[in-house]
């Protein structure tokens, strides 16, 4: 059937809103007699506070209160009651619960005053006296204390089964390397920093208006950590300025910003500095070990893969990393190993496809450092070792395009001109380098539920707690349901970052087109039905003895294709009905017989380019072409950008991101946008092509569609740093790829 | 529109009157003259529609147009811009009534989260104004003051050639 909306290049539905500035971010909702916290960080790592004082700040007029552990209210007890959906095992951090210090810049007290200015003076007027305790925040030092973690986090796939015996088979190997690579700690960064306005009314009812990737995941946190009735807090996220993974938990602003409201029965702004971004959530510090063997032809004999991530004293973060190895590669000998470190920092967060960017970065390094051990092309290599089933588990594929993806690329790319030996292109004083990449996520499909209602004229409305942090799920959602009641997408209006809408997960892990769409497809569907049963029974209906299989909805109208005086408008049939709107809410989730039988991913190569200035150790990427497979492609436009800002962070990723730490202080040294460095308008090629190969996959969720969100950033790492090695002969493996590395 | 807020703080002795013209009318605020321009306009005035990313004039989120020409507001204190045209996000088009640049961004989907956007679509037209980017390489020099952590990059720059070209060929 042809579409008029799904599949399309469909322009953001809410892009009016964003481009003249009418669209509201969490700090920035209109509230009568608001007050303003700021918050004040630890300057420490660890240890204790032994004196804080705030009668300074208290005596600045304008000051309405100061929070601290010694006057914050009575907050829940139980580990169990801070855990929020997505939390690791073990113990989530409560902001100002007691004098013990956990990590450096976290919050210590709260501000309020009745306008910024004044909370912002007398914020610098608190005095915190410390009990300065030892801190490890340094992985390479603490690694020999690296553990398996004993519990599993919930979602996380450990490590894969080991396979035949890889020491044996790696020390019979007759070509073989083992390398080790390192990746720093990353900082999200959304452009909007973390924000929360509490809008307090009488009764004690909460508006919570907070930058979040998950309202009701964030509402029953506030609910179970201060013991609030549901009925009385809303949480409401139309739109967020990015988040990256950095939103799905409820971070510590909301907390403090609904302590205030409630203890100040005022209504209660707090909004995080660029600096205290850099206090919570980020990409772990990882050191990866891999070792291959393989015959000289390329066939891959053995393959270990361990990795070392670091997380806080208090929790054990998890991340799937080694196991992309595993799915990728089918090495009949194999290993697997993750550990984790406890340093004093904050709990490492899902960062845009966590754990894949890293375990693909350093295999697909170590597979392009062993096709040069081979003298064997690249892709040639990877194409020797192709899998057609999940290598893990031994479980098929709901559908993988990969080698197309491969071909594509490397078509559009121009691969087969690369001249494989290192240094040998140029131009004028740049030496420039091609190499490429593989990179996959997973594609999930979650439980969710939507509701559409449809009203005269005709009107259409679909509704969800999703979120849409700059991914496209009001477009998605407002062309899917456009599509399958046949109306203009103008005239369906969609609604979502509202914790009062129907049940929604958290919006991450790329699941969010797959599942909110299945769900709003259902919807409409059912409406559909409903609407299809009025305009048969009107009287003398020209589709009375139609077939709902048969009729077509298209253009506000049930139709019989073919035949346009057999038509009933939606408004028709609504008006002689006497109804005045159709409504239903309906929950999709997976099906649990395919979820066992099938391994479900995206897959895609990555081809990048770079120029290296030698002299000057610069290097330039100026060519990117991904080529994505990911099932049905709901909108070319969004999703074209979701990979384009992929690649983007990617390109961060090899060559700008690091948060660097002092290791004596146990902080982070570039905690601003000045010095952590993420890619600007300059770094950034006009050429980043994104392919989506053709897949069709009816089995992996009722839509097709296996999501876009982090697909675009796993593989570009690699790719750059291959197309460096290319450039220059110099294999840089721990990132970023800076100068100092280069020159 | 915004709620004329007064800061009420222990500043109150060194509140005093402000008169900014903000998109073609003039407003009244009662601010400490330590309020930065970015504060003043989002805090006091409601125009909420300039973004604070860093507060310290690093990533181009609060790029307003003073006097026709881009500047960081949260660099700047609101009362140093007594007397000078002030022009927003707010003034440079709204719904219905979209500027040239906002439907090129729309059209070639050069934001995604849309917290940048405020500030790139001020940038650029200051930037058009100065005149000094003609090729793509210049666009992309002269907006890097414009962060956008989605990765917008490629579309916001052909979204302003797109509109360059378009106000080339104007009458
Ligand atoms: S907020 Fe002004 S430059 Fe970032
Ligand atoms: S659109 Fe999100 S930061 Fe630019």
């Amino acid at each position: 059937m042809s579409m008029t909306y799904l599949g399309k290049a469909v322009s953001r539905v809410d892009g009016p809103a964003k481009v003249t500035g009418a669209a509201r971010y969490a700090g920035e909702f209109p509230v009568p007699e608001l007050t303003y916290g700021v918050v004040v960080s630890s300057t420490i790592a660890r240890g204790k506070i032994t004196r804080i004082d705030s009668a300074a700040a208290l005596g600045v007029p304008g000051v309405v209160q100061v929070f601290t552990h010694e006057n914050r209210p009575h907050t829940a007890y139980l580990n169990r009651s801070w855990r929020d959906e997505v939390a690791p095992p073990g113990a989530p951090f409560r902001p100002l619960y007691d004098a013990e210090i956990h990590f450096s810049a976290q919050p210590v007290a709260l501000v309020v005053a009745e306008d910024f200015e004044t909370a912002r003076y007398a914020a610098s007027l608190v005095r915190v006296e410390y009990e300065q305790g030892p801190h490890t925040t340094d992985l390479e030092r603490e690694r020999g204390t690296a553990y398996v973690p004993p519990k599993k986090r919930n979602g996380i796939a450990p490590p894969p089964d080991p396979r035949g015996n890889a020491v044996e088979a790696l020390a019979a190997a007759p070509r073989k390397i083992a390398r080790q690579y390192v990746s720093p700690f990353e900082h999200h960064n959304p452009m909007e920093p973390f924000a929360t306005t509490v809008l307090w009314q009488d009764a004690g009812r909460l508006t919570v208006f907070d930058k979040t990737q998950g309202v009701q995941n964030v509402q029953s946190y506030i609910t179970s950590v201060f013991g609030l009735k549901a009925a009385n807090v809303q949480v409401i996220s139309p739109f967020v300025g990015g988040a990256f993974g950095s939103g799905l938990r409820p971070q510590y602003q909301v907390f403090l910003a609904v302590m205030a409201a409630t203890e100040l029965e005022r209504s209660v702004r707090v909004t995080l500095t660029r600096q205290q971004m850099f206090s919570f959530s980020y990409r772990p510090n990882t050191i990866q070990a891999i070792s291959l063997g393989a015959r000289p032809d390329g066939k891959l004999l053995a393959l270990t893969h361990e990795a070392i991530g670091n997380t806080s004293q208090h929790e054990d973060y998890q991340e799937t990393v080694v196991n992309w190895s595993g799915l990728l590669y089918g090495a009949e000998n194999a290993s697997f190993i993750y550990k984790l470190v406890k340093t004093d920092w904050a709990s490492p967060a899902d960062m845009r496809a966590p754990g894949a960017t890293l375990g693909v970065f350093a295999i697909e390094t170590a597979i392009d450092e062993l096709a040069y051990e081979l003298s064997l092309d690249p892709l040639a290599l990877r194409l020797a070792n192709y899998t057609e089933r999940d290598e893990n588990d031994g479980k098929p594929f709901t559908s993988k395009e990969l080698r197309a993806c491969y071909q594509q690329g490397a078509e559009r790319f121009g691969w087969s001109k690369r001249n494989p030996a290192p240094r040998s292109m140029t131009e004028g004083r740049e030496l420039i380098g091609w190499g490429m990449a593989t990179g996959a996520w997973e594609a999930l499909h979650m439980k969710a539920a939507a509701r559409a209602t449809l009203r005269a004229g005709p009107m259409l409305e679909v509704a969800s707690a999703t979120a849409d942090i700059g991914t496209g799920t009001y477009t998605i959602m407002a062309q899917i349901a456009a599509e399958t009641l046949g109306v203009p997408i103008e005239a369906v209006s969609v609604k979502l970052g509202d914790s009062s809408l129907p049940k929604s997960p958290i919006e991450g892990g790329s699941w969010t087109a797959a599942s909110i769409g299945a769900a709003v497809q259902a919807a409409c569907e059912t409406v559909r039905g409903k609407l299809f049963k009025l305009a048969r029974g009107l009287e003398n209906s020209p589709l009375a003895n139609a077939d709902i299989e048969h009729v077509e909805f298209a253009d506000g109208t049930i139709r019989l294709p073919g035949d346009p005086s057999r038509s009933v408008p939606i408004d028709r049939a609504l008006a002689a009905a006497g109804t005045e709107a159709l409504e239903a809410e309906e929950t999709v989730g997976p099906g649990l017989i395919s979820s066992r039988r099938f391994s479900r991913n995206t897959h895609s190569a990555v081809f990048a380019e770079v120029r290296v200035d030698e002299e000057l150790g610069i290097a330039r990427v100026t060519r990117v072409v991904n080529a994505v497979a990911a099932g049905r492609i709901l909108n070319l436009k969004t999703g074209g950008s979701q990979v384009m800002g992929g690649v983007v962070m990617g390109i961060g990723m090899a060559l700008h991101e690091e948060t660097m730490p002092d290791h004596a202080l146990g902080r982070f040294m570039n905690h601003n946008l000045a010095e952590y460095h993420i890619p600007v308008h300059a770094d950034i090629p006009a050429a980043i092509e994104v392919i989506f190969v053709e897949e069709h996959d009816p089995e992996v969720s009722p839509l097709g569609v296996k999501g876009l969100g982090e697909i675009g950033i796993v593989g570009t790492a690699a790719a750059i740093g291959n197309a460096i090695y290319h450039a220059t002969g110099k294999r840089v493996r721990d990132l970023p790829i800076t100068i100092d590395k280069l020159l | 529109m915004g709620t004329e807020a007064s800061a009420a703080g222990v500043f109150s002795a060194a509140v005093r009157p402000v008169t900014l013209s903000v998109n073609g009318a003039d407003r009244e605020l009662r601010i400490a003259p330590w309020t930065t321009l970015l504060d003043g306009l989002r805090e006091y005035l409601g125009l909420t529609g300039t973004k604070k990313g860093c507060d310290h004039g690093q990533c181009g989120a609060c790029t307003v147009l003073v006097d026709g020409v881009r500047i960081n507001s949260c660099l700047t204190l609101a009362v140093m811009h007594e007397g000078a045209t002030i022009r927003t996000i707010e003034g440079i088009g709204a719904e219905g009534a979209l500027h040239p640049l906002q439907q090129a961004f729309i059209d070639h989907d050069a934001f995604q989260c849309g917290y940048c956007t405020p500030g790139q679509i001020c940038s650029a037209t200051g930037l058009i104004a100065e005149g000094r980017a003609r090729t793509p390489e210049e666009i992309r020099e002269l907006m890097s003051g414009n962060l956008c952590r989605c990765g917008a990059y490629p579309n916001i720059v052909a979204a302003i050639e797109h509109a360059m070209r378009v106000a080339e060929t104007a009458p």
